[in-house]
């Protein structure tokens, strides 16, 4: 077993999709929460595969774009303060903040350095002790234990230059806000795979039992993403709402405890700041105050001038599932990977983004 | 240790004890041995000429090094227009500290490249900056080369209902480079497909001089190259991702980094657009040549949607295949 060209076996892939398409009668819409899905669903074309029943529409589960604009400015004035190194995943580079870029401020000669991982970060600041080096902490459930980990590690070898600034979000709360608001009528939930590798698949059963929203796990191949639209469409037909798990081997129900007692030894809930779904309590993670001389926020002198947002740009509607990609005015005329304007466009998990280059609604 | 010194680049005696004894001798030629500022030589027929530059960091890394990738690379951008390798230039341009042992060992490996390729290094050059001015070592090379008579491969020339053949797996230089990076180092027994691929084309032109075109996909990938070769001759092109290899542990590497082995770098790939009536004496040339054992006919050309790529894909739905935006991974060659 290999783990990923078996989960991509088009034999396997056509049973399902005939399976899909034998069962389903009623008509459903299916929200992927995860870019990741999105992209998945793109690069294998698996709109096209499912029956006129299903609707397929993409949620807010990129944690790149979700993140608000005054956050993302508040990123890029860190990485003007002389001093500093601002140590960041990839995809945080390109994207728009109100008037700038990373990748822009970088280029003005801030010291932005890309990572993999928060322990890259910290070996960044045990290179360079006279610097202050800030990791940008974006991401969901998934990512935070990691850097819960990397503050662990800093104080206990005493690494006193490093710190995070904490723009981590959780996924449930947001699902609930997106639910209370009535915009998207749902009948089944892609509930994201990494995630619930670390939360497991019970913060899910709300959505169930309160909403009666039939949920499945999926992980991130093809087949899987096939088996858990098929295992929705069952509960649909049966008129069930369970939690399932189709992406067992990397899920289970009780998540996994040692990446949660760390997240929760070192953050505590706090409110967030969502692109296009404002301030939802409970749904962001700061850094407790037995870390504090960790945190960012609370050493650096971090001024930004009000957020702007984009004119025209509506990627917070995408986000939230109203619209689509292609709704947008701007989508591949004036927003493109190349000049984006909404952040949507530039992160790889980013739904614009999957649908311009994998040309969903192109041409 | 002994280290390469700004003076090894002044013109003075350390530069031409460098290159009397790290360069000519290894490189040793007819053309070059004469040490006169340009190289003289005879050369009839159509010719191709090109340059590039190598930057790739790390410089030594596993199936190569920026030695052998500059002779690859500039062979492989001859060879793209049919045209037989002959001679290449060489320059250096040093970072001072390098280890002169690196040094040798990078002209050690263009030496035994360009032995491989047919090729003689005739002219070159050697500069030495100050530390920080470069990252320890960069190469340009220019190259040129015969196109025999009757070949006419240009990215233009591809038409409707060709074959589109590569030669063999996808990705393998991308992943074996950016696997030895800082900070980002992960165990896998990969190596880069660096390669010369001037005998591979002879062999394919044997098979049929009237290939349409050809092109290495580099930097980008397959995916840009195709798109290249889609809208410089204004038509479409459809693949099979089924057909195109990918090793596993390629595969694994990008499932993990978040990259699609479409847009992952090759140094060792041609692809060849071939009128249908050729495509299978083309294909079993590129399969008994060593560095196409793993050939396939990827695709075909198409006429309607011009410019654009659509792969079907393994469930049987198609996409579009766009170019790659911005970049993937920095310095991979």
């Amino acid at each position: 077993m290999k783990y990923i060209t078996e989960f991509r076996s088009s034999e396997l892939g056509e049973g399902l999709i005939s399976q899909i398409r034998l069962r389903s009668k009623k008509k459903a819409r299916f929200m992927e929460f995860c870019g990741g899905h999105t992209v998945t669903i793109f690069r294998y074309g698996i709109r096209q595969l499912l029956p006129l029943t299903i609707e397929m529409v993409s949620g807010p589960g990129c944690p790149i774009c979700v993140t608000a604009n005054a956050d993302l400015d508040r990123a890029i004035a860190l990485s003007k303060i002389p001093g500093v190194i601002v140590a960041t995943f990839g995809d945080m580079l390109k994207v728009p903040g109100s008037h700038s870029s990373l990748e822009k401020a970088k280029a003005s000669g801030a010291e932005v350095r890309t990572v993999y991982s928060a322990t890259d970060a910290l070996e960044i600041a045990k290179a360079n002790p006279d610097s202050s080096v800030v990791f940008l902490g974006i991401g969901f459930e998934t990512t935070a234990p990691t850097i819960a980990a990397s503050i662990l590690q800093a104080e206990e070898k005493g690494i006193g230059n490093y710190y995070v600034l904490s723009l981590h979000k959780l996924c449930p709360p947001v699902i609930r806000a997106l639910l209370d608001s009535g915009e998207v009528e749902l009948q089944g939930l892609v509930c994201p795979g990494h995630v619930s590798a670390v939360i497991g698949s019970h913060p899910w059963e709300f959505i169930a039992k309160e909403y009666g929203i039939p949920c499945v796990i999926s992980g991130f191949e093809p087949l899987d993403v096939l088996q858990c639209v098929e295992m929705l469409v069952k509960q649909v037909e049966k008129g069930q709402a369970g939690v399932e798990i189709a992406y067992k081997r990397g899920v289970r129900a009780e998540g996994n405890q040692i990446a949660l007692k760390l997240m929760e030894r070192v953050f505590e809930p706090s409110p967030a700041r969502w692109r296009g779904m404002g301030e939802i309590a409970g749904s962001g993670l700061k850094i407790r105050e037995e870390y504090k001389r960790f945190d960012a926020e609370a050493n650096f002198d971090i001024q930004t001038a009000p957020a702007i947002e984009h004119k025209g740009c509506i990627c917070g509607e995408i986000l939230r599932g109203v619209k689509a990609p292609a709704d947008c005015k701007l989508f591949a005329r004036a927003c493109t990977p190349e000049n984006p304007v909404g952040p949507c466009m530039v992160s790889a998990e980013g739904s614009c983004s999957a649908y311009y280059l994998y040309g969903g609604e192109r041409g | 240790m002994d280290k390469i010194l700004l003076a090894h680049g002044s013109g003075g005696k350390l530069a031409h004890d460098l290159v009397e004894k790290s360069f000519i001798k290894a490189l040793a030629n007819p053309l070059l041995d004469k040490l006169d500022d340009s190289a003289v030589f005879d050369i009839s027929g159509r010719l191709a000429f090109t340059t590039d530059s190598y930057v790739v960091s790390p410089i030594f890394f596993p199936g190569g090094d920026i030695g052998k990738l500059a002779v690859c690379g500039t062979v492989n951008d001859l060879a793209t227009s049919g045209a037989r390798p002959l001679y290449l230039s060489l320059s250096f341009i040093i970072e001072e500290g390098l280890l002169l042992s690196e040094l040798e060992k990078v002209v050690a490996s263009v030496q035994k490249a360009a032995k491989v390729a047919g090729v003689e290094i005739v002219t070159g050059d050697t500069k030495v900056v100050t530390r920080g001015s470069a990252d320890r070592l960069f190469i340009n090379t220019a190259g040129v080369g015969v196109i025999p008579e009757g070949v006419d491969a240009s990215g233009t020339n591809a038409k409707p209902g060709d074959k589109v053949l590569l030669n063999g797996t996808i990705g393998d230089h991308g992943i074996a480079v950016i696997s030895q990076r800082e900070g980002l180092s992960f165990a896998t027994k990969l190596k880069s497909d660096c390669a010369p691929l001037g005998d591979l084309v002879a062999d394919m032109l044997k098979a049929s001089p009237n290939i349409h075109a050809l092109r290495d996909p580099t930097r980008g990938g397959l995916a840009t190259s195709l798109n290249e070769l889609a809208r410089q001759s204004k038509v479409s092109i459809r693949i099979e991702e089924s057909k195109i290899h990918v090793r596993e542990a390629v595969l694994a590497a990008c499932e993990m980094l978040g990259f699609d082995p479409l847009y992952v770098a090759n140094e060792g790939k041609m692809i060849a657009i071939v009128p249908p009536e050729d495509a299978e004496e083309v294909l079993a040339a590129m399969r008994k040549n060593r560095y196409g054992k793993e050939a396939e006919i990827i695709g075909e050309v198409g006429a309607e949607n011009p410019g654009r790529v659509i792969m079907k894909t393994v469930l049987g739905s198609s996409r579009i295949v766009d170019m790659l935006v911005g970049d993937l991974l920095p310095r991979i060659c």
